[in-house]
């Protein structure tokens, strides 16, 4: 504080000599202030221990925290409600140790009492990603109000969960929850967490008003004095209110990426594609094996010939993203290995392929017809559906586009199966084991998007994942997923194309700006504003 | 009076079959989309799995047949009661409570501001048929009217609210600020400059044009002929004569237009963050939200009904031989 006054003092002395827009900033630094952000879209489920989805997370990570938080140093984890956690020798038991002074928003004690009930009542039994990940969870002791201990029936890698944490592990407070209907509960409307910030006010259509929690146990945190997120359907118009100065900060890609290049040139905002590394969106091509064509693994090999990433990351992506070789992105520093089966761009390769699998060019050069369905629900996997139909067409391929909206494609290609080839922008969450093994997996009912819906079946592979996901050593268990990217690209269930991330427009007046790998959908406790 | 109380029932009840006809045809149209509430739920989920999404469906009452939940709305309806909306999750007399007002605001003003300006500058061009002025304002509306009210409304506001900043860029008010009274008045008056100008600037041409060929029409007519022989000066006939004659068909472009002018609003609410009516029927389809869809088709159609009735009732103001002719039956 004495820093900031003298700073101010010395500042205003000299203000006469001084560029008028450097001066505010310099001395006002962290003062407060509300931060409007634009948001795309009105969670209908705004519980964050309920719907793990980051749509949810970019509102309700302010006010309710996980256990713990991605990080970009090493270990990949900051503490939040938890300070620390330790697997036993066995695998059937993890131990987190809390953190000490933390209260609800309502002012009752923060406890391991809300932690067990959150994770039996909530994660396990309702939460979308928690219904998997803790399906082996039998019962959470708390010996005391600061620790909690997971006992779980099978062993359970300690790396998996860690790495999950920040996903599943929003805490609700047991006393506001117990004994209700908790997926009705009013407070699922007015959120009552431990966070930075407390819910202010909803007006549907209009915004969302978090406001400071002064009592935040994170000493001298928020910066911030509120935030608003106004919503804002239609993305040139969440362009033009950061043009106009009406917002600070557009995320998730709201602004188009054609027209990225003339914000980027706006003075005072800048594009940041930092603080979604956690978050990879993967460009995938989902394959429906019953198909008589698709089951052949040499004309799935030749679709993957036929697809130039190159021209793919430069005209879809206009260089926002990485060309992927398989399953897993680049990005991740654990997983990833670039020792995999790879498809570079070969048009007399994939016909060769064609012509050995038996589908020669028939009269016009077409050799089959197949169905095509682009997830109508971002730019980039639309376009790329038109892109796809185009390179197919090069190797005799006629894919036909479906047009579905949103619910629509759900239903037709993870339900009603309606589909040969499906465009499809999935999450990699920081482990295969939370959303990706799920692709490849045989045996998952109709019906569950992003999921295996094509029908493809692979013992070998299916064992892998098995063994994987009670495999404790990490060592072991890296090896063994490294083995599944190197079986998924040879077999190709699926074809992965390029991994993405969003990006995210800001008001140069905002600090603290992409501070970790999940930033948007992170607490933003140390976020500020320097107007 | 009892006769325009009588005349306004009967005009009522005989909606209602219209009324019927358009909610079955609409919950039949979304049903055969492919996709239901819980699929478009589980997208903004990010997936879930089999047994999630049949409870789902089971809590939403989405496990019934077409008809059953038809004739459940139907029968809510009849009780008085609008139902729950399954994507909001919230009943959905609020809502609109909530959201009508928000748009009947921006259409009531921008068919205002079509219909006094449209008739004003229409009168202005058919005082002399193919003039200078007449030819100057028929092509500048048919210009505008080409334009499409999305593309016209981002320009308005990267001009006015961009550029100049004169004008907010989106909202129907300032957020949280905390004003009453007057000055929250003024703040919605001034978020509503532009989207109110962007959707009335395009049907003005339509006011403009049926004025004018009204007037040119008059003009050849007995009764200006015999105003003109009388001495009147040329603006009383233009006005008294010529323009009243002229107004009948404008009235009755002003009830068909206010049906438009609702499609209009879905685009212009979304260019302009505006949570109105048009917004809401676009996220009750995207969520597949048939309770939520039908009961804003229902309060649109009456909305349109009512119109309409407005219109007939000043067409008798207008010419007297309407209001009389009703009254022999």
């Amino acid at each position: 504080m004495l820093a900031t006054i003298s700073r101010r003092g010395v500042l205003t002395g000299t203000a006469a000599l001084l560029a008028s827009t450097a001066l505010p900033r310099l001395a006002l630094a962290q003062g407060g202030g509300r931060l409007i952000v634009a948001a795309d879209s009105e969670p209908r489920q705004l519980n964050p221990a309920i719907v793990a989805s980051n749509g949810v997370f970019f509102i309700s990570s302010k006010v309710i925290e996980p256990l713990a938080e991605a990080s970009y140093d090493a270990g990949g984890l900051k503490p939040l409600l938890a300070t620390g956690w330790e697997g036993s020798e066995d695998g059937l038991s993890i131990t987190f140790t809390l953190r000490e002074g933390v209260s609800w928003h309502d002012g009752t004690p923060f406890s391991s009492a809300d932690v067990a009930f959150s994770a039996m009542e909530v994660w396990k039994p309702l939460q979308n990603i928690g219904r998997s990940l803790f399906a082996n969870l039998e019962a959470v002791e708390t010996p005391d109000p600061l620790t909690a201990i997971f006992r779980f029936s099978k062993p359970t890698p300690l790396q998996l969960i860690a790495n999950a944490l920040p996903v599943v592990s929003s805490v609700l407070p047991k006393h506001v929850y117990e004994g209700s209907d908790i997926v009705e509960n009013p407070a699922n409307r007015a959120l009552i967490g431990t966070g930075p910030f407390k819910w202010g006010d909803y007006r549907p259509g209009e915004y969302y008003l978090l406001t400071r929690n002064d009592s935040y146990w994170g000493e001298g945190l928020p910066h911030l004095d509120d935030i608003v997120f106004r919503v804002l359907p239609d993305r040139a118009a969440a362009a033009s209110s950061l043009e106009a100065g009406e917002v600070h900060l557009a995320a998730f890609s709201s602004v188009p990426l054609a027209d990225l290049d003339r914000i980027a040139k706006v003075p005072g905002l800048s594009v940041v594609t930092k603080g979604y590394e956690a978050l990879t969106y993967q460009l995938i091509v989902e394959i429906n094996h019953r198909t008589e064509e698709l089951s052949n693994l040499k004309v799935r090999q030749a679709i993957a010939h036929a697809i130039d990433k190159d021209f793919v990351l430069d005209t879809i992506f206009l260089g926002y993203a990485e060309k992927a070789t398989g399953p897993v992105p680049a990005n991740d520093p654990t997983f990833y290995t670039p020792d995999v089966t790879t498809y570079p761009f070969d048009i007399a390769a994939a016909k060769a392929l064609l012509d050995e699998a038996g589908y020669p060019e028939g009269p016009g050069g077409t050799r089959f017809s197949l169905r095509l369905l682009p997830a109508p629900y971002f730019a980039e996997t639309r376009q790329f559906g038109d892109y796809l139909r185009q390179a197919l067409a090069a190797i005799g391929i006629d894919a036909q586009i479906v047009p579905h909206d949103a619910a629509g494609h759900i239903k037709a290609v993870y339900t009603d199966h309606a589909f040969d080839l499906a465009i499809a922008p999935t999450v990699f969450r920081a482990d295969p084991a939370i959303s990706t093994t799920i692709l490849v997996r045989s045996g998952q009912p109709d019906g569950v998007p992003f999921s295996n819906q094509g029908g493809y079946a692979n013992p070998e592979l299916d064992a892998l994942i098995d063994e994987a996901l009670v495999t404790l050593d990490r060592d072991k268990r890296v090896a063994l997923y490294k083995d599944f990217q190197r079986m998924v690209t040879a077999d190709l269930p699926l074809i992965n194309v390029a991994d993405w991330s969003f990006t995210s427009v800001v008001a140069d007046s905002v600090t603290g700006v992409a501070t970790n790998p999940r930033w948007v959908v992170s607490n933003w406790a140390e976020t500020g504003l320097s107007e | 009076m009892a006769r325009l109380g009588r005349v306004v029932l009967a005009r009522l009840a005989g909606s209602v079959p219209v009324l019927l006809i358009v909610l079955v045809g609409v919950f039949l149209l979304l049903d055969s989309a492919g996709g239901d509430a819980v699929d478009a739920y589980l997208l903004s989920m990010g997936g879930g799995d089999a047994q999630m999404a049949a409870e789902l469906r089971t809590r939403y009452g989405l496990d019934g047949s077409a008809l059953s939940r038809l004739l459940f709305t139907l029968g809510q309806y009849a009780r008085g009661d609008l139902g729950w909306s399954i994507a909001l999750n919230r009943p959905i007399g609020p809502v609109i409570a909530e959201r009508l007002p928000n748009t009947l605001w921006l259409m009531g003003s921008a068919t205002a501001l079509s219909f006094l300006l449209g008739s004003a500058l229409g009168v202005l061009a058919g005082r002399r048929p193919g003039s200078l002025l007449d030819r100057v304002l028929s092509g500048g509306s048919l210009f505008l009217y080409s334009i499409p009210s999305f593309w016209l409304g981002l320009v308005l506001a990267v001009v006015f609210a961009v550029q100049l900043r004169w004008l907010p860029v989106s909202g129907i008010e300032t957020i949280a600020s905390g004003k009453a009274g007057l000055a929250r008045a003024a703040d919605i008056a001034r978020h509503l400059v532009l989207p109110v100008a962007a959707l009335g600037m395009i049907y003005l041409a339509l006011f403009l044009r049926i004025m004018r060929s009204g007037m040119a029409e008059a003009w050849g007519q007995d009764f200006t002929l015999a105003a003109r022989a009388r001495g009147l000066p040329d603006w009383r006939i233009t006005l008294n004569h010529a323009a009243r004659n002229a107004l009948l068909p404008l009235v009755t472009m002003l009830g068909l237009q206010s049906a438009a002018m609702l499609g209009g609003s879905v685009v212009i609410e979304s260019v302009f963050a505006i949570p109105g009516f048009g917004r809401l029927a676009q996220e009750a389809v995207a969520g597949r939200d048939a309770p939520l869809l039908l009961a804003v088709i229902l309060t649109s159609a009456l909305m349109v009904v009512i119109a309409n009735l407005l219109v007939d009732l000043a067409y008798g103001w207008l010419d007297p031989r309407v209001g009389s002719g009703a009254g022999h039956d």
